[in-house]
């Protein structure tokens, strides 16, 4: 089977580069980049005026399953994947059962064999249950396929279980990544301490909350020597702790969301709870620092938190509905049309944070369209707009506030191992 | 110039031609019924009827209907203490509450404040306003005035009664009777609400 | 052309003109409430459901004589009668309630919002009778409505609020209100109970009682919670009394006639002294009998369908 990408324009992530390519795909590999291919008999896809890139990857979804295949499903999760132009998710743990066994890791991976079309790479829990407390089997995850280690969403609070579990987890050479926030200053609240929460009278989650646990986070990963993956970072406080560690040498990375590089507290007026998410929409000033942060390379990679919910848990008062909102399918359009378009940052960079850089923080042989490497590509118009229709979603989710919105950037076509498994 | 106006919505189904809209090239002023001399003698005329069908003013009082049948009760009071040297407490009601086709209409027009500073109870009571039409408005007077209390006699002046009757309610007094068509409208226009002072039949002009 | 509103959910925003139109009716409704038949039959035939997740009697009393004044029929569901302890959600009670055929539903609800979420959802008018820490309009109204009744004005005034700013609907909805009309608002108590950034709402904060008081034409105390003690935002009542307590002393800062409000149930002699609770220049009292006259001219508006002019 032999496919030829013709006339696009090849993103090199690692370069920083375009340059106009075809792209010769035969079973499932890529054999050739370059000029002019001629590849007679091969099923050719014209990409004239797009961009070909490597398959993108989202080291920050939530498949839901096992347990909550009301939200979403492996399978579901994976169509979502693959029409926003992933071709690989990393899949947090808060499933239930909490993925903290060698079982329930090869139970997901199973589901995406089936499934057949974004390669899923899950992530296991930190410790026991997401408890907190003792130190999951590790080792036994790493064996059945784990490539991260997280307790997402249930934040360690113990900093000495914290330092043990990073002690570990650096042992076998996983990385922790880190949902920071303190759950004391936390403390039951909804969204960004500020005045619109004030206005709303909703109760205020301080950026305090975060940036104490990044702090303490990073101490930690210099004392253990562990590398450090920050969740989400969502303040102004937070990208200076990261930045200034980084300069020290500490093995520390970060992810940021669309919806925290996009939009502000102030969605959340008119308590829509597709606003409800944690960490909180932050104010302006945070908007701000981490879109600079994403161009000084502060801030290593775009992934989306995609966190389904079902209609009925969502259709509450605020405090009520859980924390969350899907981004599979809305982040490649945000991505390019907040940031590229925005000229926050050039395609290349874009594509290098969904790309190269969580398949570094990660461990992966991925993110490269270079001679020998599996065939995951991701083919994006830069010039198509839609707006964004929750009811056309492929994943089960439809809590996102970006109805309505228009995007101008967005995939076309997503190939994992030489397969189409999403066109438009 | 309008003459005046209220807000269109508050007009909608108003039974007794009250707040007419006078709007240059909608409406058409058709002919003056009755002008400054003419409402001045029907006053005083009323003013002495309501005298001598009640043999003096004994425990008689006024309320006028807002809000044109203020001044016209506050002028009536004036014209009887002229003539018999006895002051005659004088009332303003509001019926707005007590419409019955609040429900047709939205919004729901402003409620002024009723003012009656004396007891109703026992008093030969005369109700004031500036048109009848379907008795309506006056139906709702009598009962905002019967929540006030017990009153010995209700008695109306009207200063034009136009006709078109839909309940069994009749005036005592009246300035003018005028025949009109449905589609005519009554604007009294006085002094104290409007700046000037005459009576005038109204119609849609069809152009 | 005058946006037309169906619900009251806040006084944000809300203009002067807006306000006057209110407050101008709820003093032909008093009116009504000094007679001897206390009754109109203006709102015949239409429903009023008050829902109160909350435990209220004051509120759910008011608005239930405001129903009756006017002759409607006034159903109240509170939380322990409610389907909401079978776990039924907000969304679909209102919904059974709308079908029902009540015409306004006036709702009390701990969670902010709550009343946004009904209003977006079903066809009667929604008046929020209060929602978590977000507003209490009708109370504001009621508050600007007896200091324009005693003062005869509220632009230029200077008003205090003095408690728990962070936890209370009530600061909220007056702040807004009483700045739309004109007047100056002071809020006063301890850091930890002043909600971020609460200044760009227009009004001055201040942690000494003093200074809230100096001058005041209106002082309106709120209501401390024992709760609060709990969480840990303050140490004590002993202490809380004494630091912002309203006594003869501290009142005698404010102007002479000064106004002192409570939106109660009142802690007698934690935020306020009986003295001032009693004394001649508290309308607590009036407030209350206030507060029926204003859910009447709400409910007459709103039951016709929708006609509190809304400001340009």
């Amino acid at each position: 089977m032999r496919l030829l990408i013709k006339g696009g324009t090849v993103v090199d992530p690692v370069a920083g580069s375009l340059a106009e390519s075809d792209v010769l795909v035969e079973n499932g590999v890529i054999t050739r980049v370059g000029r002019g291919i001629a590849a007679p008999g091969a099923k050719v896809i014209e990409a004239g005026g797009k961009l070909v890139a490597p398959g993108l990857i989202d080291m920050h979804v939530h498949l839901r399953e096992p347990g909550h295949e009301a939200k979403e499903t492996v399978e579901t999760g994976c169509r979502a994947a693959v029409r926003g132009g992933f071709t690989a998710v990393a899949c947090m743990p808060n499933t239930s059962p909490v993925a903290d066994s060698r079982a329930v890791i090869r139970y997901i991976l199973e589901r995406a064999r089936e499934a057949g079309l974004a390669r899923v790479y899950p992530v296991g829990a930190l410790t026991r249950g997401s408890g907190g407390e003792e130190l999951s089997e590790m080792a036994d995850l790493k064996e059945a396929g784990a490539v991260a280690l997280s307790d997402d969403g249930r934040p360690v609070a113990n900093p000495g279980v914290m330092r043990r579990a990073m002690q570990y987890a650096g042992m076998l050479g996983l990385p922790v990544i880190s949902h920071c926030e303190d759950p004391d200053l936390a403390d039951g609240g909804v969204m960004n301490e500020g005045y619109t929460a004030t206005r709303l009278g909703l109760k205020g989650i301080p950026g305090a909350a975060e940036e104490v646990m990044v702090a303490r986070d990073i101490i930690l990963a210099g004392l253990t020597g562990c590398r450090l993956h920050i969740a989400h970072v969502s303040t102004a406080g937070s990208v200076r702790l990261i930045r200034e560690a980084k300069a020290r040498g500490i093995p520390v990375t970060a992810e940021v969301t669309p919806h925290h590089f996009t939009l502000t507290d102030r969605a959340v007026e008119g308590y829509d709870t597709s606003t409800k998410v944690n960490p909180p929409l932050r104010g302006e000033a945070d908007v701000a620092a981490i879109r600079e942060a994403l161009a000084d390379g502060t801030i290593d990679v775009i992934a989306t938190d995609h966190a389904p919910h079902t209609p009925e848990e969502k259709d509450v008062e605020y405090d009520r509905a859980p924390f969350g909102m899907v981004g599979l399918e809305t982040a490649v359009g945000l991505v390019w049309t907040e940031l590229v378009a925005g000229g926050v940052i050039s395609p290349a960079r874009a594509i290098a944070m969904m790309t190269v850089n969580p398949a570094s923080v990660l461990g992966l042989e991925a993110g490269l369209l270079a001679p020998g490497s599996a065939a995951d590509i991701t083919v994006i118009d830069p010039e198509l707009e839609e707006r964004v229709d929750p009811d056309t979603f492929y994943s089960k989710g439809r809590n996102t506030p970006f109805a309505g919105r228009l995007l101008k950037g967005l995939p076309v076509m997503t190939m994992v191992g030489g397969k189409i498994v999403y066109r438009r | 110039m309008p003459l005046y106006r209220h807000g269109q919505a508050f007009l909608r189904g108003l039974p007794e031609g009250k707040g007419v809209v006078v709007m240059p090239g909608s409406v058409r002023q058709k002919a003056v019924i009755l002008d400054r001399e003419g409402i001045r003698r029907a006053l005083t005329r009323i003013a002495h009827e309501i005298i001598e069908r009640n043999k003096g003013t004994e425990n008689l009082a006024l309320i006028g209907i807002r809000s044109r049948g203020v001044p016209l009760a506050r002028r009536l009071a004036q014209r009887i203490l002229q003539i018999e040297g006895r002051e005659v407490p004088v009332g303003m009601l509001d019926i707005t509450l007590y419409r019955d086709d609040l429900g047709t209409l939205s919004p729901h027009p402003q409620v002024q404040r009723t003012e009656v500073d004396f007891r109703v109870e026992g008093k030969t009571i005369v109700l004031v306003d500036d048109v009848m039409f379907t008795g309506r408005t006056i139906r709702a007077a009598l009962d905002a005035v019967m929540d006030l209390g017990r009153p010995k006699l209700i008695q109306l002046a009207v200063l034009v009664d136009r006709g078109h009757r839909e309940l069994p309610i009749r005036a005592d007094y009246v300035g003018k009777n005028v025949p009109t068509s449905r589609r005519e409208d009554v604007a009294v226009l006085l002094d104290e609400t409007d700046g000037d002072e005459k009576v005038i039949i109204t119609e849609e002009d069809k152009t | 052309m005058a946006r037309m509103k169906k619900d009251l959910l806040g006084l944000e925003g809300a203009g002067e003109r807006e306000i006057n139109q209110i407050l101008d009716m709820a003093a032909s409704m008093k009116e009504i409430m000094g007679r001897q038949i206390k009754k109109v039959p203006t709102l015949r035939g239409k429903t009023v459901v008050n829902m109160f997740y909350e435990p209220s009697t004051r509120t759910r009393t008011s608005f239930e004589l405001a129903a009756k004044y006017l002759s409607a029929d006034a159903v109240n569901i509170s939380s322990s009668t409610s389907s909401a302890v079978k776990g039924e959600s907000l969304k679909d009670t209102a919904a059974t309630i709308a079908a029902l055929g009540a015409d306004v539903v006036v709702l009390r609800h701990p969670m902010a919002g709550a009343p946004h979420l009904l209003a977006g959802t079903i066809k009667p008018a929604v008046i929020n009778a209060g929602d978590g820490a977000h507003e209490h309009p009708t109370q504001a109204l009621l508050d600007l409505f007896t200091v324009r009744e005693k003062k005869g004005r509220i632009s230029g005034l200077q008003v205090a609020i003095v408690g728990d700013i962070t936890h209370s609907r009530v600061a909220r909805s007056d702040i807004w209100g009483f700045t739309a009309m004109g007047a100056s608002v002071r809020l006063c108590g301890p850091a930890t109970l002043i909600p971020a950034e609460i200044e760009r709402t227009g009004a001055r904060c201040c942690t000494r009682m003093e200074d809230a008081l100096e001058g005041a034409d209106v002082v309106i105390m709120l209501r401390i919670q024992l709760e609060r003690q709990r969480q840990g935002l303050f140490p004590g009542i002993r202490e809380y009394g004494r630091l912002y307590g309203l006594n003869r002393e501290r009142l005698a800062l404010a102007a002479r006639d000064a106004l002192v409000m409570h939106p109660g149930p009142v802690n007698r002699g934690v935020e306020i002294s009986h003295d001032v609770a009693d004394g001649v220049q508290s309308v607590i009292n009036e407030q209350v009998t206030n507060g029926v006259a204003v859910r009447m001219a709400l409910l007459y508006l709103l039951a016709g369908g929708g006609a509190v002019e809304a400001a340009d």
